[in-house]
C-alpha cells in the first residue's frame, strides 16, 4: 500500500524555501525513508512564486505533489498560501507565515493585495496555523531565519520531533549561522505547538 | 553510500565515475547545475563555452583525441549545437562522448516545448532517458558503454523534474579511463562527399545494431505482475504513471528510447489487453507502436502540451479501473494577483529600461536573459525576440523593412546582455557593420551570466574552474568589429542623464551604433557587500505621492497612506528612485545598523 505523505513548501524567491526543503528532505533521509524533492529553479528567482515539493515514504515514485494531496501545505507568504489551497487535504494541515509581500503589479498600481487573507484562509480550512515567523526569527536576531523557524513548525507538524536535527542543520548551513539556524528550528516548533497542540 | 542528489548533480557523478575529462556547456536553465557540480571534480576540464555549439565541438574535439568527453545544454541550446551534431553522429567517436539536453515541458524557464527525442531520430543517434537522479548517475555510466562499443556519440535527454528533483543515488568510486590512442583517419573523420557517402552506409548499419542492442539493454525494464493494463512509459512520466496505477498495472519501462526494443515491446502487448504509452508533451514512442501496427492508449487521451501530473494522468484515464483517483481541483480565487518575476532591488537594467520607456517611437528588439522582464510592465520596453542573439540580426531586418517601404521613422533598438553579445551577438554587430544599417545595439554589460545564476563568461575575466582568464573588453570588441569610435557608448545605466543623453545621440546616427551599459549584477556578493550599509529614504513631509517612483516598478519601493515608502532592509542604493523624484523627497539614508 502506498504510504508515501507529501509536504509542500511555498514562498517568494529569496525567501529561503529552498534551503527549508533542502534540510526537510536531508533530515528525512536520514531519518530512513525514500525521499523524493522537487523544486522549480530558474525565471521564479527573481521575486517569482517558488514551490517546493518533499514526498517521503517506503517507496516514492512521483517527486511532484498532486492538488489535494499535501498532508502539510506551508506558506512563506500569506498570498501564496491562498494561491496553492488547492494543494492541502481536506484533513492537511496549514501553516502560514504573517508576512505580506506584495507582487510587482500590486506595487504598481495594477492589482490589489486582497483583504485579510488569514480570514479567509481560516473559514476555507480547518486546520490553519498563522505563524509570525518573522518576529521570531528579528527577536533571535536575524530576520533571515524566518526560514528556519516555519521548517521547525512543519517538523512538529509532521510529527518529526524525535529526530535530532541539529547534525543535519549543522552539516547544510554556513558554519557562521549553525547556532541561529538551531535556536529558529527549536522556536518554531515551540510556536506552533504552544498555539496548535497536537501533533499528527 | 547513498546520497540525495538532483538529476543534475547525478549526471555530474555519472561523468566522473565513468572517467570522464573533458567537459563543455553553455548555461541554461534546466540544464546549468550539471557543469557547475562537475567541475567540483578538480581532476575533470570543465569550460563555460561561448554557446552549445562550441560546447559539442570542444567535447568532440576532446574525444577525437581520446577522452571520454561530455558536454550539456538546454534544449533550445541543442538547436545551435545541431550542425556539428548531425555531422558527429556520421564520423562516430574515439573516447566516448554524451551529448546532454535538458527539455522543458511546461517551460517553466524557456521560450518553446520541443521535445528532443526527435534529435536522436533525425541525427540517428541512440537516446537514453532516465526517470530519476540513481538513473541518471547509472545510465551515464551505461551511455559511455554504447558510445564506445557502437562508435556514436549518445543524445542523454532529461526534463526539468528529473533535472531538479531529488532522490537517492548510490555512489561509486570513479574508473580510471586512459586516453585513447589517435590514429589519423580522414575516412571516418573527415566529412568531404566521398568520405561522407560510406558513412551514411555505415551509420545505418550501427542503427540496426543499436536496435539489437535496445532488445537486451539494462536501460529498459518490464515490471509484470499478470496484470491486463500495461503502461510503456519513459522519462519522469513513468514515475507519475507508477504513481497512478501503482501494483494494478504492469510496467515497459523505455529508458533506451531510440531505436526502440520493438521485438519486447510487440511481445508485452500480445500479453496485454490494453497498452497505454505515457510520455510528456509529443508521441514519440507511440507513434512506433501505431506504425506497427499495435493498438494503443496515448495522445488520444493525454494533452501533448504542458507538463504531465499524476492528476492529469489519473483524470485522464479516469475510464480505466485501474487509475487511482485524485480529489477534485480546488480553483482557489482566479482574482489573485500573479506574482511574476521582476527586475531585483538595485538591478542595473532598471535605468536604462526607465530611459527607454520614455521613447515613444522606437521599436525593441530585445533577448534572452533577466532584461527580457523589460518588456513587461512597468516599463513594456521589449517587442520580440526568436532566440539566443536575435535581438541584433532581428532588429537590423526591422530596420531594413522600415528602410525598404519607407517608413523609417521608428528607432531600433536592440537589447542584449554580455553573456549572450559573446554566445550570439557579434554576428549581429558584424552584419550590422558590414549592411551599415542604423541599428542601436544596448549591451546591458552586468559582468555576468545573471539569469542562470551567476555564471562566468568571456567578458567576466574567470573560468569555470576558478581561474583568471583574459577579460575580453566589449569596447575594444565592437571597435574591431568595425563600429565607429564617436558611436560607441559607455555608460553608467544607474545615471540616468547619462542614459538619456546616449539614447538621444543613438536615435539620430545614421550608421550602427553601440550603447555598452555596465554596472555588476546587484545580486553579485561583492556588489551585496557594498550595498549592505546604504539604503535611500522618503521624506513623507516632501512627497506629493505623485507615483513617479512607483513607475520604475522597485520591489523596495510601496505606497502607504498617499507617499512612498522604502524597506531599507530590501533597498540596494542603486540611486534610481532618487533621480526620477521632482520633489526632492528622496534621499541617502544613514547608516544601517
Amino acid at each position: 500500500m502506498n504510504d508515501t505523505r507529501s509536504i509542500l513548501l511555498t514562498g517568494v524567491g529569496g525567501q529561503g524555501t529552498i534551503l527549508a526543503a533542502k534540510i526537510l528532505s536531508e533530515g528525512l533521509t536520514r531519518m530512513g525513508y525514500d525521499v523524493k524533492m522537487s523544486e522549480i529553479h530558474g525565471m521564479a528567482q527573481r521575486g517569482g512564486s517558488v514551490t517546493s515539493h518533499v514526498r517521503y515514504g517506503s517507496r516514492v515514485d512521483s517527486p511532484v505533489i498532486s492538488e489535494g494531496e499535501a498532508d502539510i501545505l506551508c506558506s512563506f507568504e500569506k498570498l501564496e498560501a491562498f494561491r496553492h489551497l488547492g494543494y492541502i487535504k481536506p484533513e492537511g494541515m496549514l501553516i502560514v507565515n504573517d508576512l505580506e509581500i506584495y507582487p510587482l503589479p500590486v506595487l504598481i498600481g495594477q492589482a490589489a493585495y486582497p483583504d485579510d487573507i488569514a480570514s479567509v484562509l481560516k473559514t476555507r480550512h480547518e486546520r490553519f496555523q498563522l505563524l509570525s515567523a518573522h518576529t521570531i526569527a528579528v527577536k533571535l536576531g536575524n530576520p533571515r531565519v524566518e526560514n528556519i523557524v516555519l521548517l521547525g513548525a512543519v517538523a512538529h507538524y509532521g510529527g518529526f520531533m524525535q529526530f535530532s536535527w541539529e547534525e543535519t542543520i549543522r552539516d547544510l548551513v554556513k558554519p557562521a549561522f549553525i547556532d541561529i539556524n538551531i535556536k529558529a528550528f527549536y522556536a518554531g516548533a515551540k510556536a506552533a505547538s504552544a498555539s496548535f497542540g497536537g501533533a499528527s | 553510500m547513498k546520497q540525495l542528489l538532483t538529476g543534475n548533480e547525478a549526471i555530474a557523478r555519472g561523468a566522473y565515475e565513468a572517467g570522464c575529462t573533458v567537459a563543455a556547456a553553455y548555461p541554461g536553465t534546466p540544464s546549468t547545475e550539471i557543469l557547475e557540480a562537475l567541475s567540483q571534480y578538480k581532476e575533470i576540464y570543465c569550460e563555460w563555452s561561448v554557446n552549445e555549439k562550441v560546447a559539442l565541438e570542444v567535447s568532440g574535439g576532446a574525444s577525437f583525441a581520446g577522452s571520454r568527453a561530455f558536454c550539456a545544454m538546454k534544449h533550445v541550446g541543442l538547436n545551435v549545437a545541431a550542425d556539428p551534431m548531425f555531422t558527429i553522429a556520421y564520423t562516430g567517436i574515439n573516447g566516448g562522448l554524451v551529448i546532454n539536453t535538458s527539455d522543458e515541458p511546461g517551460m517553466h524557464s524557456s521560450q518553446n516545448e520541443q521535445d528532443n527525442r526527435y534529435y536522436a531520430r533525425h541525427a540517428k543517434l541512440p537516446l537514453v532517458v532516465p526517470s530519476d537522479s540513481a538513473q541518471c548517475r547509472d545510465f551515464m555510466l551505461e551511455a559511455y558503454r554504447i558510445s564506445e562499443t557502437f562508435d556514436t556519440a549518445v543524445l542523454f535527454r532529461t526534463t526539468t523534474r528529473v533535472c531538479h528533483s531529488k532522490s537517492l543515488v548510490e555512489l561509486h568510486e570513479p574508473m580510471r579511463v586512459p586516453q585513447r590512442a589517435y590514429t589519423k583517419d580522414l575516412k571516418k573523420n573527415l566529412m568531404t562527399p566521398g568520405n561522407s557517402r560510406p558513412r551514411h552506409v555505415d551509420v545505418e548499419a550501427r542503427l540496426v545494431k543499436l536496435a539489437e542492442y535496445a532488445e537486451s539493454t539494462p536501460l529498459n525494464f518490464i515490471e509484470e505482475d499478470g496484470n491486463t493494463l500495461g503502461v510503456i512509459s519513459t522519462g519522469i512520466a513513468y514515475q507519475y504513471a507508477r504513481e497512478v496505477f501503482s501494483d494494478r498495472a504492469d510496467y515497459f519501462f523505455i529508458g533506451f528510447s531510440f531505436p526502440l526494443p520493438m521485438k519486447a515491446v510487440r511481445k508485452f502487448c500480445e500479453v496485454h489487453e490494453t497498452i497505454l504509452v505515457i510520455e510528456e508533451n509529443e508521441p514519440f514512442i507511440e507513434d512506433e507502436i501505431r506504425k506497427a501496427g499495435i493498438a494503443c492508449l496515448g495522445k488520444d487521451l493525454l494533452p501533448a502540451c504542458g507538463e504531465l501530473s499524476p492528476k492529469i494522468i489519473a483524470d485522464a484515464c479516469s475510464h480505466l479501473p485501474e487509475a487511482s483517483t485524485y480529489a477534485p481541483s480546488v480553483h482557489s480565487d482566479a482574482s489573485l494577483p500573479p506574482r511574476p518575476p521582476a527586475l531585483c532591488p538595485g538591478c542595473p537594467h532598471r535605468g536604462i529600461f526607465h530611459v527607454l520607456s520614455k521613447q515613444k517611437n522606437i521599436v525593441a528588439s530585445t533577448d534572452i536573459g533577466c532584461y527580457t522582464l523589460g518588456a513587461f510592465p512597468p516599463f513594456s520596453v521589449g517587442d520580440f525576440f526568436f532566440c539566443m542573439g536575435s535581438s541584433i540580426t532581428a532588429g537590423i531586418g526591422f530596420k531594413r523593412s522600415d528602410m525598404s517601404c519607407g517608413t523609417e521613422t521608428r528607432g531600433v533598438f536592440a537589447i542584449i546582455g554580455d553573456s549572450t553579445f559573446f554566445h550570439s551577438g557579434m554576428t549581429g554587430i558584424a552584419d550590422a557593420v558590414y549592411s551599415r544599417t542604423p541599428v542601436v545595439t544596448i549591451i546591458l554589460d552586468n559582468r555576468i551570466t545573471a539569469m542562470t545564476g551567476h555564471q562566468h563568461n568571456p567578458g567576466t575575466g574567470m573560468t569555470l574552474m576558478g581561474e583568471q582568464a583574459h577579460e575580453i573588453d566589449l569596447g575594444e570588441l565592437v571597435r574591431a568589429l568595425g563600429v565607429r569610435e564617436d558611436h560607441i557608448r559607455k555608460v553608467n545605466p544607474n545615471n540616468l542623464k547619462a542614459c538619456s543623453e546616449a539614447v538621444n545621440d543613438a536615435l539620430i546616427a545614421q550608421e550602427p551604433f553601440v550603447i555598452i551599459a555596465r554596472v555588476p549584477c546587484a545580486l553579485l556578493p561583492q556588489v551585496r557587500k557594498r550595498a549592505e550599509s546604504k539604503w535611500f529614504q522618503v521624506d513623507a513631509q516632501a512627497c506629493t505621492g505623485c507615483r513617479a517612483c512607483i513607475r520604475i516598478g522597485c520591489p523596495a519601493i510601496t505606497f502607504r497612506d498617499s507617499a512612498a515608502v522604502i524597506e531599507p532592509d530590501i533597498c540596494a542604493a542603486c540611486g534610481v528612485c532618487f533621480q526620477v523624484c521632482t520633489f526632492k523627497a528622496i534621499s541617502m539614508g544613514g547608516n544601517k545598523t
